[in-house]
């Protein structure tokens, strides 16, 4: 009786775990067939023959721009936002001075923000210093949007560094500021880690930003480029199929190889709401 | 060298500053200036480039008459409602998988998935699947034997429940993840004793576990509806509010106002009342769940 029982719930959670990555599946087989397959045969069979051509493809239509995009402007992102969470903590946390509960309460406020709700005076702002179309204008929205985040996961880490650590620091004479890049910022890499790469998901997510403040193909990311790109092959279903594979494929390695890292930084998040 | 020192070199306001400021400058000039400004611009008559009218609450007043924004509020509601309510079966699925499943590890990290995935990557992805002639759906359906099946996103009557698939799909792991956790939080010694006086497995869950983790659930209340109110961007992508404006939601319709009609005035007026609506729901439901002592363990 008890084993009938957890057969059932077997056989639950395997049905939810297949409705979660089974579209993700059927994207990947039709992305390596052609139409006439993808169109009469079962959504569930194979490819006849493997069309990594359809790959080569959309590759070769200019795709790679946008990656490159991508990746340097999530990169130089998430570089700026952790150096500058980090040491907004470091002050929040370790130093003392008054105003350090309100200033970490203006952080956590902007993590409940709808974005939506900024985005006409931001466009205004960035149109009136000539930042529309400049892909610093991302660069330095991402940062800012992901501060909040970034210093809720660095919070608790560095709350329950020991005091010692800086005591002795003082004691050999060192300055602060060597005292946070030598000791302190080397010690936290287990939570930067963390932040990075949810930064990095965030990052190479996002959309409405620079769909509204781009408007060059030279510096579109890939969400925003791909959404144009597919335009073009609108009956092409294989070549549309690689492209979101491609566009999604970095992310979906990086949970591969660090997705404890992913889950908890997903779960603080949620910690405060 | 004592405390004295330590205090004196730990408050060094130069040093406060220069660490705290960069930080704080980002968040100030490029999230909380805009806000305000979002409330400044709703009071103007403006295209975005050219001069700006001053024209009082004249888009308020417009905004409370204007039924196509009560729709896309009244669609953004109903996302609130249909998220909220899924909680449920997230917490049912997060109640076997914390209940000593073996590879629950594993398969929570495979809910998790789709979240990772681009907003976009997910909508092309829909739009697919939901495709009236070659889509997976209907392929499936008619191979189960379904004449005629719908048109998912072509049909008014049908396409926002449809565009509520795939955002419930997106968002399902993340819930389960955090259910899960608070579920692997309660200490095994609570529920061995309620076993040990002869509680059954369902009690335990609705009577032990769920009281438990009633902070969490309520947090997750709060994300669910927030979320839902400001949503955004799969809607955008697959159906741009369409067909008819049978899909808009507030934000959608925020940002075309803004960004295709050049009225920047009225949709900054649009976007100020979907954070005054936010940030008044939210703290209802604060309100409404708060008890008066949080249950200790």
């Amino acid at each position: 009786m008890k084993r009938i029982g957890y057969f059932v719930l077997y056989i639950c959670l395997g049905g939810v775990a297949l409705f979660q990555v089974f579209p993700i599946i059927w994207l990947f087989l039709f992305s390596l067939k052609d139409n006439r397959e993808i169109f009469s045969g079962s959504p569930f069979a194979l490819p006849s023959e493997f069309r990594w051509e359809n790959y080569v493809k959309v590759w070769e239509g200019g795709i790679g721009t946008y990656f490159w995009n991508s990746i340097w402007i999530t990169s130089v992102a998430i570089i700026i936002t952790v150096l500058f969470a980090s040491m907004a903590t470091f002050a929040i946390t370790r130093m003392k001075w008054k105003l350090s509960k309100p200033v970490l309460g203006l952080f956590m406020v902007g993590l409940m923000i709808p974005i939506h709700s900024a985005i006409i005076p931001l466009f205004s702002m960035f149109l009136n210093i000539n930042l529309i179309d400049n892909p610093w204008s991302i660069v330095i929205t991402y940062t800012a949007y992901n501060l909040p985040i970034t210093i809720m996961i660095l919070l608790g880490f560095y709350y329950t560094l020991p005091r010692e650590i800086e005591e002795a620091a003082i004691i050999d004479g060192c300055s602060i500021n060597r005292m946070f890049f030598k000791i302190i910022l080397p010690m936290t890499a287990p939570v930067l880690s963390t932040t990075v790469i949810i930064n990095m998901i965030y990052n190479w997510n996002e959309f409405v930003f620079v769909n509204t403040f781009i408007s060059s193909d030279a510096y579109k990311t890939l969400t925003v480029g791909i959404q144009n790109f597919i335009g073009q092959y609108m009956t092409d279903w294989g070549a549309i199929g690689a492209t979101l594979i491609i566009s999604v494929l970095p992310i979906l390695l990086a949970f591969l190889f660090f997705s404890n890292k992913v889950v908890e930084g997903i779960s603080a998040s949620a910690v405060k709401g | 060298m004592g405390l004295k020192e330590m205090n004196k070199v730990m408050s060094n306001k130069w040093v406060i500053t220069l660490y705290v400021l960069p930080a704080l400058l980002l968040i100030a000039i490029l999230v909380f200036i805009p806000l305000i400004l979002t409330g400044y611009y709703g009071l103007m008559d403006w295209d975005g480039v050219g001069e700006m009218y001053f024209i009082g609450l004249e888009n308020y007043v417009t905004a409370l008459q204007d039924m196509k924004f009560w729709d896309s509020a009244w669609h953004s509601f109903l996302l609130a409602i249909f998220s909220t309510l899924s909680l449920a079966i997230y917490l049912a699925i997060s109640l076997i998988l914390a209940s000593k499943i073996r590879g629950a590890n594993l398969l929570r990290k495979i809910y998790l998935i789709p979240m990772l995935l681009s907003s976009v990557a997910i909508a092309q992805l829909w739009i697919k699947v939901f495709n009236p002639t070659n889509g997976m759906l209907n392929h499936i359906l008619i191979a189960l034997g379904v004449e005629n099946p719908p048109a998912w996103l072509a049909d008014t009557s049908i396409v926002l429940f449809a565009i509520f698939v795939p955002i419930l799909w997106q968002y399902a792991g993340f819930y389960i993840l955090i259910y899960y956790a608070a579920l692997k939080n309660i200490p095994e010694s609570i529920i061995e004793a309620a076993r040990i006086d002869g509680a059954s497995p369902l009690q335990i869950a609705y009577r032990i576990k769920l009281p438990l983790i009633m902070g969490v659930i309520k947090v997750t209340i709060v994300l669910a509806v927030v979320g839902s109110l400001k949503y955004f961007d799969l809607i955008y992508v697959m159906t741009g509010g369409g067909p008819n404006g049978a899909s808009e939601v507030m934000a959608s319709y925020m940002y075309k106002l803004a960004f295709s009609s050049k009225d920047f005035g009225y949709g900054s007026a649009i976007g100020f009342l979907l954070l005054v609506i936010t940030l008044i729901v939210t703290v209802i439901i604060r309100k409404v769940t708060a008890s008066k002592e949080e249950i200790q363990y």
